[in-house]
C-alpha cells in the first residue's frame, strides 16, 4: 500500500489490523490504539482520502490503497496544515493521545463539510473520544481552521 | 512586560501534532528491539478460590517465550514490615498513601483466591501481541467460585469474607457522627442517603510499561505520573537499591489520578523481565484497562443537614461508607479527604463526618480527578439544595448567606481544614450576573407555566478544595545555564498533558531573560532527576513551579557574581535586562554580557541551582452553574449551558488554565449525565467495553462559558492554587443539581448520578404517580 506516499510492502499475517501494520510494519506511531471496539477513533487515518478507524479494517483490506497518517499530513517542507496549525492555536489537545486520530477526523470531515456549524463539528466528531479537553477548544479549532481556508 | 500571566501556545504540540507523541508502546529504542509482548490472565470471577492451574498447553503455542504464575515467583523478597507508627517515610516514598498491608495485603499475581474480574493470575511472554492472546486462551485455571460482596451493604454484612484471615470486609471505622444535638437545636432537618457512583477514569492511553534487566539495573519504561515513586515501589517490591532501577517515564496519554506510582501489573512486567532476562512490553487492552485499572469515587453517603427558616445552616453530617474494591490500595485516604472538605465553602457551626472503608469483588478503587474532594463538594451541594427546597428558599440566596465572608480568611472549617484565601460570595455573584441568573428563573418559569415538554434546570454548586495537601513533601527543580547560553530545567514534577514544558520554560524565561525557545525542560527520567514527587492533587505549579522559579533566582545571584567579577564591577551595580537576556553595569549597555559568556564564565561548576519548595496547602474556589433541558416525557437531559468561575490564584498562562478547565468541567458533566461502572450481582462488570461505559463525546457537550476570578495564594511566590481538578469538582453537583431542579416542581428533591434518562423517566413517573399532577 501507499502511506504518505511511499510505498509500504509487509507480508503479515491475515488477521493483521491495518493500524498494527502502520504502527509495526510502516514504523509509524503517530496512530494510536485507544480501544478494542471501534469506539475511540484514536486510530483514525485517512484511506483513499476519507477517514477511517484503522482498527476496523485488516492489513490486507488496504493492500494498492492509499493511507495518510499524521506524519503525511504537513507537507513535505514541514509546513503544518491548517488543521494542525489551529490545534495549537486553540490549545485543542493537552496529553496528545486521541490527538492523531482526531485531528485526521477532522480533516476528513472538513473535506466533506468545508464551512460546518459548532453543531456540524461536535456531531462530526462524535466517534473521536477525548478525555482531557472536555472538546471545547477541539470544536474552536476545526472552527478556525474551516474559517482559516474560507479565507485564503 | 512579563510574559507571566498572557496566553502562551504549547511548546509540546508541534511534535504531538506532526509525529504524534512517544508513549510507552512507541518507545522503538535499541533496548526493546526483541522485546518480548506480556499477555496477562485475569480472572473470569469475581470470587473464587483457585484450584489448579495448567500452563502446559499454552507452553507449546507458538511464540510463547514463558508462560508464568505465582509458582514461578521464588525470587523475590518478603514484603517489608508495615512501617513504625510515626516513622520519617523513606527517602523517595514521598506521599502517596500506604495500601493496608496484614492480612488485607495484595499480591502480584493471585494466590489461591481471586477477589475481582480482571486480576491477573498468570502471564504469557510471546515475540508477537497476538500469539500472546492465543496462548492466554490455552492458559487453563480451575476456580472453585465463592459467593461475591458487590454492594455496599453486603460489604457491611461481611457474610461472605474477601479476606477471611482480616474476620471482616469492614476493612476501617473512623469517627463516629451520632451526636444529635445540633439538629434538634434547628428548625429544619433535612436527610438524604446519596450514592457518588463508581467511575473508570479511562485516560486515552491506557497502562503500558517496557522493562529490560541488564547488567544488575532494572530499567522500567511506564505510564506513570510519578517516576520517583514507581522506583521507591520497585524498590521494595525487588529488594533492589535505588541505584539499580531507572524508570522512565515518556509521554503519557493521560492519567487522572490513576497512574500514581505503578500498581502490580506494571510490577510483574517489570518482574518478567529481571526473571527471565528477555526485554518485555505490555500495552494493554481497553478491555483490560476498564477492569484493570482502578475505579474512582464509589462512596454512599448519608447526609443530614438542619438549620433555620431564615436559611442559615447551623449543622451538617455526612456519613460515608467507601467501597475500596477488593483490595484497600488508599487505606482511608479518600473519605478521610472527602471529610476533611465536608462542609465545603460554608461557614457552618457544627459538622460532624465519619467513614467506614469496606471491600468488594470488584475492582480496586483510587484516586480519580479530584479524588475525596469531589465526593465532599456532591454531598454538601446536594444538601445545600436540599436544604433550600425544604425552606422554599432560593438556592443561590441560601448559598450566600451561608458561604465563609471574605473577612473570615484564613478560616479553619468545621471539616478540620484552614482555607487560605477566597472570596466565595464574589464568584457567587460573578456567575449568576455571567450567567443571566434572574433572566434563566424567568423562563424556567414561563415553561413551567405553559408545561412545555422540556423543561429548564439550573444547578449551582459552590466549592472550596484542597490542592497539593502533601505540600509539605515539596517538589524538585534543578537550573542549569550552559555555556552556549541555553538553559535546561529538571523538574520533579511530571506532565502528562498539563503543559508543564511551556509554563516552567515561561517561569524561566521570565526569571532570567533567555528566550523560550532555548530553554528545555525534562522531567520523568530518574537517572537524570533523582528526587521529585511528580503530578497528582493538583499540586504541579504551586509547588513544582515554584521550585524553578527559586532554582532560577538562585542561578541568577550566581550569575550576578561572576558577570561582577568579568565587568570588574560590585555586585551591586550589575543589573539582568530580562529583556534582551544580557547582564550589564547598570546604566551601561555597553558593558553587557550575555548567559553564553556569563556562563562559560563561571568555571567548572557553571551556572546551576537545586532546589525543593515545600510549602502549605492551598485551597481553589469557585461557583459553577448548568443549565440543563429535560424532556419530561423521555428522560432525557441535555446540559445546554456551563459557566463558571474558577479562582486558582494567580494566572500563569491563561491558554493552560482554560483547558484544565474545560477538561474538569466534561468530565464532571459525564459523572452527573452518563457515566458509571456497573457490576451484576455476581460481580460481573457489564460496562467493561468503551461501548457500554458511556464516555462522553462532543456533541453531548455545549461550549463552556468561563469567566475569571484570581485571588492570589499566600504560601508560594507564584500566588498560585491548583487548577487541575477544580473543573470536575464544581461541574459534577452543578449539572446533577439543574437536573433536579428542572423536575423540583413535580416535588422530586432528589435523583441519583447518573441521571440517565431511566432514572430521571422513572423519578418523573413516580412523582406524577404520586401527587396526581399532570406535567
Amino acid at each position: 500500500m501507499t502511506v504518505n506516499g511511499s510505498q509500504v510492502a509487509a507480508e503479515v499475517p491475515d488477521r493483521t489490523l491495518l493500524v498494527h501494520f502502520l504502527r509495526e510494519q510502516a514504523g509509524l506511531t503517530g496512530t494510536n490504539v485507544g480501544c478494542d471496539t471501534s469506539s475511540c477513533g484514536a486510530c483514525t487515518v485517512l484511506l483513499d482520502g476519507r477517514s477511517v478507524k484503522s482498527c476496523t479494517l485488516l492489513a490486507a483490506q488496504a493492500d494498492g490503497r492509499s493511507v495518510v497518517t499524521i506524519e503525511g499530513l504537513a507537507d513535505g517542507a514541514g509546513e503544518l496544515h491548517p488543521v494542525q496549525r489551529a490545534f495549537r492555536a486553540e490549545h485543542g489537545l493537552q496529553c496528545g493521545f486521541c490527538t492523531p486520530g482526531m485531528v485526521m477526523a477532522a480533516v476528513s470531515l472538513l473535506a466533506e463539510n468545508p464551512a460546518p456549524t459548532e453543531e456540524e463539528v461536535r456531531t462530526g466528531l462524535e466517534g473521536n473520544l477525548c478525555r482531557c479537553t472536555g472538546y471545547h477548544n477541539i470544536v474552536r479549532a476545526v472552527l478556525a481552521a474551516a474559517g482559516e481556508r474560507e479565507t485564503s | 512586560m512579563s510574559i507571566l500571566g498572557t496566553r502562551v501556545v504549547r511548546t509540546e504540540d508541534p511534535r504531538l501534532l506532526t509525529v504524534g507523541g512517544t508513549y510507552v508502546d512507541d518507545l522503538r529504542v535499541p533496548e526493546l528491539a526483541h522485546a518480548a509482548r506480556v499477555t496477562f490472565v485475569r480472572s473470569p470471577l469475581a470470587h473464587a478460590l483457585i484450584t489448579g492451574i495448567d500452563v502446559s498447553a499454552a507452553k507449546e503455542a507458538p511464540g510463547v517465550v514463558a508462560v508464568l504464575t505465582v509458582a514461578d515467583m521464588d525470587d523475590l523478597p518478603p514484603p517489608p514490615p508495615p512501617p513504625e507508627e510515626g516513622a520519617e517515610p523513606p527517602p523517595g516514598s514521598e506521599a502517596a498513601p500506604l495500601p493496608l498491608g496484614g492480612p488485607w495485603a495484595e499480591p502480584l499475581l493471585a494466590v489461591d483466591r481471586v477477589r475481582f474480574v480482571g486480576e491477573p493470575v498468570a502471564m504469557v511472554l510471546t515475540d508477537e501481541t497476538y500469539q500472546g492472546e492465543d496462548a492466554a486462551e490455552l492458559v487453563s485455571v480451575d476456580y472453585e467460585p465463592l459467593p461475591a460482596v458487590v454492594d455496599f451493604d453486603s460489604g457491611l454484612t461481611s457474610q461472605s469474607l474477601l479476606f477471611p484471615a482480616a474476620g471482616s470486609n469492614v476493612a476501617l471505622t473512623i469517627g463516629a457522627a451520632d451526636d444529635d444535638a445540633a439538629f434538634d437545636a434547628c428548625e429544619v432537618v433535612v436527610e438524604q442517603t446519596i450514592v457518588n457512583q463508581r467511575l473508570a477514569p479511562v485516560p486515552m492511553e491506557g497502562r503500558a510499561t517496557a522493562a529490560v534487566w541488564a547488567d544488575g539495573k532494572l530499567t522500567v519504561w511506564v505510564s506513570t505520573q510519578n517516576a520517583q515513586i514507581t522506583r521507591f515501589i520497585l524498590m521494595g517490591a525487588f529488594g533492589l537499591d535505588m541505584a539499580a532501577i531507572r524508570v522512565v517515564a515518556p509521554d503519557v496519554g493521560g492519567a487522572f489520578g490513576a497512574k500514581i506510582g505503578a500498581d502490580r501489573d506494571a510490577l510483574l512486567v517489570a518482574w518478567a523481565a529481571k526473571h527471565t532476562g528477555r526485554a518485555v512490553r505490555w500495552a494493554e487492552t481497553r478491555s483490560e484497562n476498564l477492569v484493570g485499572m482502578t475505579h474512582g469515587r464509589a462512596q454512599r453517603q448519608h447526609l443530614k443537614i438542619g438549620g433555620t427558616r431564615d436559611g442559615r445552616i447551623l449543622a451538617y453530617r455526612n456519613v460515608v461508607v467507601q467501597d475500596t474494591g477488593a483490595y484497600p490500595r488508599m487505606s482511608g485516604f479518600l473519605p478521610f479527604l472527602t471529610g476533611l472538605m465536608a462542609s465545603g465553602p460554608y461557614d457552618i457551626p457544627t459538622v460532624q463526618t465519619a467513614y467506614q472503608v469496606v471491600v468488594t469483588n470488584t475492582t480496586p478503587i483510587s484516586a480519580y480527578r479530584g479524588a475525596g474532594r469531589p465526593e465532599a463538594t456532591a454531598a454538601v451541594e446536594r444538601a445545600v439544595d436540599l436544604f433550600a427546597a425544604e425552606i422554599g428558599m432560593d438556592p443561590g440566596q441560601v448559598r450566600r448567606i451561608n458561604l465563609v465572608p471574605p473577612d473570615k480568611f484564613p478560616y479553619s472549617s468545621g471539616g478540620g481544614a484552614v482555607y487560605d484565601t477566597g472570596e466565595y460570595v464574589a464568584v457567587l455573584d460573578q456567575v449568576l450576573a455571567g450567567a443571566g441568573y434572574e433572566e434563566l428563573r424567568a423562563e424556567q418559569a414561563r415553561r413551567r407555566e405553559r408545561g412545555d415538554t422540556l423543561q429548564l434546570g439550573i444547578g449551582l454548586a459552590s466549592y472550596v478544595e484542597i490542592t497539593a495537601a502533601d505540600a509539605a513533601g515539596g517538589e524538585t527543580a534543578r537550573v542549569v545555564v550552559h555555556d552556549d547560553g541555553t538553559a535546561t530545567v529538571y523538574t520533579g514534577s511530571s506532565a502528562h498533558g498539563q503543559g508543564h514544558h511551556t509554563a516552567w520554560a515561561m517561569l524561566l524565561h521570565d526569571e532570567l531573560g533567555i528566550p523560550m525557545d532555548d530553554i528545555t525542560v525534562l522531567h520523568g527520567d530518574t537517572d537524570l532527576i533523582p528526587f521529585g514527587t511528580g503530578t497528582y492533587a493538583s499540586r504541579s505549579l504551586q509547588l513544582g513551579g515554584a521550585a524553578v522559579k527559586v532554582a532560577a533566582g538562585d542561578v541568577k545571584e550566581q550569575a550576578r557574581g561572576v558577570a561582577a567579577a568579568m565587568l570588574e564591577a560590585s555586585e551591586a551595580d550589575l543589573e539582568l535586562d530580562t529583556g534582551l537576556g544580557v547582564w550589564q553595569v547598570r546604566g551601561d549597555p555597553a558593558s553587557s554580557r550575555t548567559w553564553a559568556e556569563v556562563a562559560a564564565h563561571a568555571g567548572p561548576q557553571g551556572l546551576a541551582a537545586d532546589a525543593n519548595f515545600q510549602s502549605q496547602p492551598t485551597f481553589p474556589f469557585g461557583t459553577h452553574l448548568a443549565v440543563v433541558e429535560v424532556d419530561t416525557e423521555t428522560g432525557k437531559v441535555r446540559l445546554i449551558r456551563h459557566v463558571t468561575a474558577d479562582d486558582a490564584g494567580t494566572i500563569l498562562n491563561p491558554l493552560l488554565v482554560d483547558g484544565q478547565r474545560h477538561g474538569g468541567i466534561a468530565q464532571g458533566a459525564a459523572q452527573a449525565l452518563l457515566e458509571e461502572m456497573v457490576y451484576d450481582p455476581d460481580g460481573n462488570p457489564v460496562t467493561g467495553t468503551l461501548v457500554d461505559y458511556a464516555i462522553v463525546t462532543a456533541a453531548e457537550l455545549p461550549s463552556f462559558e468561563l469567566l475569571t476570578s484570581e485571588t492570589p495564594a499566600t504560601s508560594n511566590p507564584l500566588g498560585a492554587k491548583g487548577i487541575g481538578e477544580a473543573g470536575t469538582i464544581g461541574a459534577t453537583p452543578a449539572v446533577q443539581n439543574a437536573v433536579i431542579d428542572a423536575v423540583s416542581h413535580l416535588g422530586i428533591r432528589h435523583i441519583d448520578m447518573p441521571a440517565t434518562p431511566a432514572r430521571v423517566w422513572a423519578a418523573i413517573n413516580e412523582a406524577t404517580a404520586t401527587t396526581g399532577e399532570g406535567l
